[in-house]
């Protein structure tokens, strides 16, 4: 019952005796019925004669449309030397296309109000739009024109050349940049793709021409080598007549083949300080190497990682924040790309508790690689099933779900078996899972923080050897 | 710009999944100049209980999802001196558990039933929303109404201090330890007197934090967390008969507060003059703010506020986009934004300089900017995207039954009444170029304002330190 408040004895006009026996109408969580199946909507799928695949998603209750543009070449395929092309080449298509200059665009499209993005990561280079209905025809005019028709124009090339450099500066002021860029390069190496930044280096974007632009544009946007998603309010014989309109003079070609590239071997496990001089927190990414996203064990990895950091009450966020108030928040996530990625734990961590927060991140890595309970691994699974509709509510959400399979050929037909994947998942599965990708005797432990007040402390756990290492992560010439 | 986002409780891996766009049924936008965008609307019911809860339902059946989002009338805006930053501590104890839901099940019977949630504070309200499976409609106001009506009885010490840790860490992260973090908060006590409560920002002040008790606790959840000082608006896949069943049953029985909270009547800004401050920050490049004055939100010249903002620097299409960033390359980004809250607002204007570029460049490009916008106008074509823009970004964010939710709850607080997107719309579709220009100098050219640089540590030659050109 509610304590006798003094707003209560206050009240003399109201019924207190109502106030002062409040009861709750239950003092159990009520019962819950049967969760609804999810009806994924239909997906069609065509092959224009250029090459071009669709993704069709009729979606008639409302009157917009989500197209995704997928190129399924990325920062992967950025040269040697030449780190930061893949997401510079995107930047560049809507600085200028068809008959508009950059200007001209971005007016247009702010008068529209439509939304036009581009963008690159490691593995696809993506243009997206968003328009009402009744702005189509205008929208997929200007998405086919920064597709099939920038115009590179050196000027605007020099410009944004001039905001990378400005922007990679700026990275300096940001211990989680830091920590990011030097986790990837110490634990893949520079040589690989995974070691570098999309947004590439300073030293790289100085040797950028506008002539690499055009040639990565030339060697990878080909419609062989794409697929344009279409959801929303659109019929699908409207939607290949329209794809068929913008895209379909749109030229094939071969193109070229990447050397595969070797992950290197993972090493004894070590941590590595990177200064960053009066942070209040340190910045946390512990990993080594992962998957990749065909890898066979897929739903016992989402529901181990969900476990271990990917949901509010999962290990590392119950012990980091609501157990020990280090942080405002801590997670894991494995990045499955087309070869092996990253297997990352992570957590902005107050400064004077970086020493204690390790020793609870270890406990945790450790500690997923034991049998997990029952009630847990169920109310994982469930978090993760019942969960699944949010996930297709809007067209851009349902957009997103296929895009994001686009880059690893993985079929339409996995969006609808994640539920009977993720309910096939038994404990030793993931107790295998977390044993066979999470090895705490080989990880790489890296720190961006203050490194005079933590590094000593780091040092006194005798946890893993301490090393210093510069922003880039390369061997730091300070003593 | 960020400032106006709320301080929340979400963290990387909490955090919900913004659903961008639209599938959401029921919202009607524009479709053709036959059908203009003022026939949008949200189809609603709503009704209040006998303790005084406003209740509000939007029916959409199109996914089997369901939201609950519950506003109470209390922000930062609320607080008193020497306890900044408590109405977002209290929000972050509320999820803490309460008399029949022990420490940590809140969180892990939602998830279990496949639910998220989080929370969110500003200067004027305080909000909580589940988002799940349609069946878990009764689990979510089952949890809610238990916090409303019976959270003190296991409230204690362990929990608030648990919690001023996490939101010290927020802090943290959010301001500290982010370049620039801590420029707004320096303006803000400039702009308004000491005893008004937006001179200091919504997450607070460390020692604030620190000084935080149980007893202010239990003070501020008697006072604020009331279903008479409150409102939930249910929106997604559910009946209607149903949801009122279980919401009577559940939150009929939470006491009201007989004593309702009046807000603060607060003393006016008491910026006359100029004033020019400087900053030194761990950042590579200078950045420039000017903030000034604005209005209360849903006043008279909010809407011209935001179109004048919007024109003069919101985008890649905006006037100070294309000088500054564009054509001469002076300035690595810039911002305008009219912050209009409750009891008062605010304009402001950032501005980060090139390397080599010394702010009082950015400065005088800027003023000729505004200067222009003052005696020459804007054009038709600029307000039109404006009224494009405004259109498409509202509908955009009513894409969710989240946030339709939040919309309808918003709408209710502000203006009195859920059914006002048709009126929002009318506000920026009546706008004239001449509206805008007068704002431009009423508010704006020719106004006291305060201009702060943050510079590099040890480099306060690239201050901004002659004022008045405008």
């Amino acid at each position: 019952m509610r304590r006798l408040s003094m707003a209560v004895i206050g009240a003399c006009l109201t019924p207190t005796v109502a106030q002062a026996q409040a009861k709750p109408a239950s003092t159990v969580p009520p019962t819950l019925s049967a969760p609804k199946p999810l009806t994924l909507p239909q997906m069609v799928e065509r092959t224009l004669p250029n090459g071009l695949r669709l993704v069709i998603v009729p979606q008639r209750e409302l009157p917009v449309v989500d197209a995704t543009l997928v190129v399924r070449s990325g920062s992967e395929a950025d040269p040697r030397g030449k780190a930061g092309l893949a997401t510079l080449t995107a930047n560049m298509l809507d600085e200028g296309a068809g008959n508009r200059d950059a200007l001209g665009l971005a007016e247009q499209i702010g008068y529209l109000a439509i939304r036009l993005g581009t963008g690159a990561t490691f593995e696809q280079s993506s243009v997206s739009l968003h328009t009402t209905r009744a702005t189509l025809d205008s929208a997929l005019a200007l998405m086919a024109d920064v597709v099939l028709r920038p115009t590179f124009a050196e000027k605007e090339f020099a410009r944004l050349k001039n905001d990378r450099l400005t922007s990679l500066l700026q990275e300096a002021d940001r211990g989680p940049a830091l920590a990011d860029r030097a986790f990837n390069a110490i634990l893949f190496g520079e040589d690989h793709p995974y070691g570098r930044s999309t947004s590439g280096t300073r030293e790289d974007a100085e040797t950028l021409t506008r002539d690499d632009v055009v040639q990565f544009w030339k060697s990878w946007y080909r419609p062989n080598n794409a697929t344009l998603v279409i959801v929303g309010d659109i019929t699908i014989a409207d939607a290949v007549a329209r794809a068929t309109t913008a895209f379909g003079a749109w030229d094939r070609a071969s193109l070229p083949v990447l050397a595969k590239n070797t992950p290197p071997a993972a090493s004894a496990t070590r941590i590595y300080v990177i200064d960053k001089p009066k942070a209040p927190q340190t910045s946390f990414r512990i990993g080594g190497i992962g998957v990749a996203r065909s890898t066979k064990d897929y739903y016992p990895l989402m529901v181990m990682n969900t476990a271990l950091g990917a949901s509010f009450t999962s290990r590392l966020n119950n012990n980091l924040r609501e157990t020990k108030g280090y942080t405002y928040g801590a997670g894991s996530g494995f990045a499955m790309r087309r070869e092996p990625g990253a297997f990352t734990a992570r957590a902005e961590i107050v400064a004077e508790k970086t020493d204690s927060a390790l020793i609870e991140f270890m406990k945790e890595l450790n500690g997923i690689r034991t049998p997990m309970p029952a009630a847990e691994l169920a109310k994982t699974k469930r978090y993760l099933q019942l969960g699944y509709a949010e996930r297709f509510e809007s067209t851009g959400d349902i957009a997103s779900q296929i895009a994001a399979l686009v880059p690893y050929g993985v079929p339409l037909t996995a969006l609808g078996t994640f539920n009977r994947g993720i309910g096939a998942v038994t404990a030793a599965d993931v107790q295998r899972a977390a044993t066979q990708y999470l090895d705490p005797s080989k990880l790489a432990i890296v720190v961006a923080g203050d490194r005079a007040s933590i590094e000593p402390a780091l040092k006194a756990l005798k946890l893993a050897p301490v090393e210093v290492r510069d922003a880039k992560g390369r061997a730091a010439i300070t003593p | 710009m960020s400032i106006w986002q709320p301080v929340g409780r979400a963290t990387a891996v909490a955090l919900l999944t913004p659903a961008l766009l639209m599938s959401a049924a029921r919202l009607l936008p524009a479709q053709s100049p036959k059908a203009p965008a003022s026939a949008s609307r949200i189809p609603f019911e709503k009704f209040t209980l006998p303790n005084g809860l406003e209740v509000i339902l939007h029916v959409d059946r199109s996914v089997p999802i369901v939201t609950v989002n519950s506003w109470y009338k209390v922000g930062s805006g609320d607080e008193k001196p020497g306890r900044t930053g408590f109405a977002h501590l209290f929000e972050h104890v509320m999820f803490m558990g309460s008399q029949h839901v022990p420490v940590g099940k809140f969180d892990e019977w939602l998830e279990a039933a496949g639910a998220n949630n989080n929370g969110s504070t500003t200067f004027d309200r305080t909000n909580y929303y589940e988002t799940g499976p349609s069946n878990a409609l009764p689990l979510m106001l089952w949890l809610d109404a238990d916090r409303m009506g019976w959270l003190l009885p296991t409230m204690d010490k362990p929990k608030l201090d648990l919690q001023r840790d996490v939101v010290k860490n927020e802090r943290r992260q959010s301001y500290d330890n982010v370049p620039y973090g801590r420029a707004y908060e320096t303006m803000l006590p400039v702009l308004f007197p000491s005893t008004h409560p937006y001179s200091w920002p919504v997450i607070g002040s460390m020692a604030d934090l620190g000084a935080a008790s149980v007893e202010d606790v239990s003070e501020f959840f008697r006072k604020y967390y009331a279903p008479n000082n409150a409102s939930i608006a249910i929106a997604g896949d559910f009946n209607a008969d149903s949801a009122k069943v279980w919401v009577r049953k559940y939150f009929n029985s939470v006491p009201r507060n007989p004593d309702a909270p009046v807000r603060p009547t607060v003393p006016p800004p008491r910026l006359t003059r100029d004033t020019i401050m400087t900053m030194e920050d761990r950042v590579q490049l200078p950045r420039l703010y000017f903030m000034w004055h604005g209005v209360k939100t849903f006043s008279a010249d909010d809407a011209a506020l935001d179109a004048l903002t919007d024109i003069v620097a919101g985008g890649k299409s905006s006037r100070l986009y294309r000088t500054m960033v564009y054509e001469k390359q002076i300035a690595q980004d810039v911002g305008m934004n009219n912050g209009a809250s409750k009891l008062d607002g605010l304009l402001l204007l950032s501005a980060t300089a090139k390397p080599g570029v010394h702010p009082k460049q950015l400065a005088a490009e800027i003023d000729a900017a505004l200067r222009d916008v003052a005696q020459n106008g804007v054009t038709e074509r600029e307000l039109t995207r404006v009224k494009n823009g405004v259109r498409a970004s509202l509908l955009d964010e009513l894409s969710s039954v989240l946030g339709k939710a939040d919309r309808l709850n918003y709408y209710n607080y502000f203006v009195g009444t859920p059914d006002y997107l048709e009126q929002d719309l009318a506000r920026y579709e009546r706008l004239t170029v001449a509206d805008v220009q007068r704002v431009a100098k009423q508010y704006v050219v020719g106004r006291p304002r305060i201009t702060m640089t943050v510079v590099p540590e040890g480099k306060t030659d690239l201050a901004f330190t002659a004022g008045g050109s405008h």
